[in-house]
């Protein structure tokens, strides 16, 4: 059960966005997500939507997928639409106490929620088509002149990577201890939150010590193997942009001019009459 | 390839001011000379010091007291300390504990990274080593899929990738089933024969070292028996008092010997049983 958690949620097909540089991938997301929040018009979302349904389709990530990826804001979708419903001046369509619903408030709601929506999707093109290691290694690249003010970078691209790797395994771990702590007849399953909460201690507590005894472990492998921090190292697979990389960064471009030009254009038409 | 002269280690126990608790004696007075291409095992069995000793050869571990010297480097010198390393290379027991990517083709390239090797020579070395414990054809796969096996075999190809002239198998084959015990301790010997590696091969099962070219038996933390298997495994009682057991093909001659038939003083493999029994009866 614990073993269909998966990290990163890579979905692996063979396209145009999964050979893209990390790099690429996280500042178009980037930009992608600012766009988002520069406009107030259903035009913008209108292009928003085209543009990513585009890159999905690139990324031949089926769309049924996509919309699983939704599942874990559910919570934060449903939150914001109530929220936005209840709590918009303007003209009450209808009263019930305190409560009361306008126009402006459904209207607001539908448009935060489709903005949220796209937003997600946007983020997760990008855990669907770069594999964990490819995510460290952008994000180390990425951050390098932060370097200057002595944050350590390759420490903690390496720190990320290592723990993506242990996952699965202290996963598997935690699984074997509550089945050992279950044959000698521990109860997981009853009782309130606090005695659940209370019930976790006899796995914690192995699942710590067999973590850092793991670590222990690895520092000695990789002391042995030379591994002495980031400085005079090489890479096996070395960042280097691609020709596709630049018409990446070219249609993300393209589509931010697009963006601005017609939400801008809508709103000089609108102010008109 | 290896020298070790008196060496000694002390663990000592330090309380929360630093203050000595308690010291214990984990290696005393330690002579090993080991030749390059030599297939050597260490024996012992648990918390005779033959772990404590393996961290010494790659400088894990320094001596306390008394010499080491690795393809001539004294280990106790800290600026020697990475050229022992890229010398010498472990495997250690855990499997999973000593894998860090999440890649396979990509932990064997960890050594050479660290090395600052260019990019490509990293690619051949890789495909190389991977080629030399036969699994290139799981480059892509991710460890947490393979078999006991075939992630210490990954080990070994990890540790290749550095060019080691020699690797330590700090019981390797500890947690995996036979079968993968086997695919190790083939892979160790092949390599010391064809890629002409030393093999220091750390162990409590006896089957696994009949085919050493020299054996250390190490006992609280001092060497108590050397020699060739054929040696060491003559006199079947004092091993049982070191706590370890001779091979079950050694242990039935010896008391098919002591029950009056005529054996040689050591068997060593099934083989050579039948071919002895033949002739007897």
């Amino acid at each position: 059960m614990i073993r269909d958690i998966t990290i990163g949620q890579y979905y692996h097909a063979e396209s145009v966005i999964h050979g893209l540089d990390p790099r690429t991938k996280l500042v178009a997301t980037f930009f992608y997500m600012i766009s988002m929040f520069c406009f107030n018009r259903y035009i913008g979302l209108v292009v928003s939507a085209i543009f990513l349904l585009w890159v999905v389709r690139l990324a031949k990530i089926p769309l049924g997928h996509m919309v699983k990826g939704l599942k874990p804001v559910l919570v934060i979708l449903l939150f914001s639409l109530t929220a936005n419903v209840l709590f918009s001046a303007g003209e009450p369509l209808f009263h019930w106490g305190i409560i009361s619903i306008t126009l402006a408030g459904i209207k607001r709601a539908i448009f935060t929620g489709i903005r949220l929506c796209l937003l997600v999707f946007g983020a997760s093109v990008v855990t669907f088509t770069t594999t964990p290691n490819q995510l460290t290694d952008g994000i180390e690249k990425l951050f390098q002149p932060w370097k200057r003010i002595h944050l350590p970078v390759h420490e903690i691209a390496m720190m990320m990577s290592i723990a993506l790797r242990f996952i699965p395994i202290l996963l598997e771990e935690t699984d074997k201890i509550m089945k050992a702590q279950m044959a000698r007849g521990a109860d997981f399953e009853t009782g309130g939150l606090i005695k659940k909460v209370k019930n976790l201690l006899p796995i914690i507590v192995p699942l710590f010590i067999s973590a850092f005894r793991r670590a222990d472990d690895l520092a000695m492998a990789m002391d042995a193997r030379c591994y002495r921090g980031g400085d005079g190292r090489t890479k096996m697979k070395p960042l280097t942009y691609k020709r596709e990389d630049y018409l990446a960064y070219l249609a993300l471009g393209l589509y931010l001019v697009v963006l601005f030009c017609l939400v801008y254009c809508m709103t000089r038409l609108i102010s008109m009459f | 390839m290896i020298q070790a002269k008196k060496m000694g280690f002390d663990y000592i126990r330090r309380d929360e001011e630093g203050n000595v608790e308690e010291i214990q004696r984990a290696l005393d007075d330690i002579n090993i000379e080991i030749k390059a291409g030599d297939f050597v095992a260490v024996l012992g069995k648990n918390g005779s010091g033959k772990s404590t000793f393996s961290k010494h050869l790659n400088a894990l571990l320094m001596p306390t007291d008394g010499t080491l010297y690795v393809d001539g480097m004294d280990t106790s010198k800290q600026e020697l300390v990475w050229k022992v390393r890229q010398n010498t290379g472990m495997v250690f027991q855990n499997p999973d504990n000593q894998i860090v990517s999440n890649i396979v083709e990509e932990d064997v390239g960890f050594g050479p990274e660290n090395l600052g090797i260019p990019t490509e020579e990293i690619w051949k070395r890789v495909e190389e080593s991977l080629s030399a414990v036969d699994m290139l054809a799981y480059r892509k796969e991710s460890p947490n899929r393979l078999s006991g096996g075939q992630k210490q075999r990954v080990a070994i190809a990890s540790v290749m990738a550095m060019h080691t002239k020699c690797i330590v198998f700090d019981e390797a084959t500890a947690m995996l089933d036979p079968i993968g015990r086997k695919e190790v301790l083939e892979t160790a010997h092949r390599l010391n024969k064809e890629e002409n590696i030393t093999v220091i091969w750390i162990t409590h099962y006896m089957e696994e070292v009949v085919d050493a070219d020299y054996i250390y038996l190490i006992d609280e933390g001092k060497v108590a028996l050397e020699g060739t298997p054929r040696q060491v495994f003559t006199d079947v009682e004092q091993i049982r008092r070191y706590g370890l057991d001779v091979p079950q093909v050694t242990e039935l001659a010896y008391v098919l010997r002591q029950e009056g038939m005529r054996l040689p003083p050591v068997v060593l493999t099934e083989e050579e049983l039948i071919r002895c029994l033949e002739k007897e009866l």
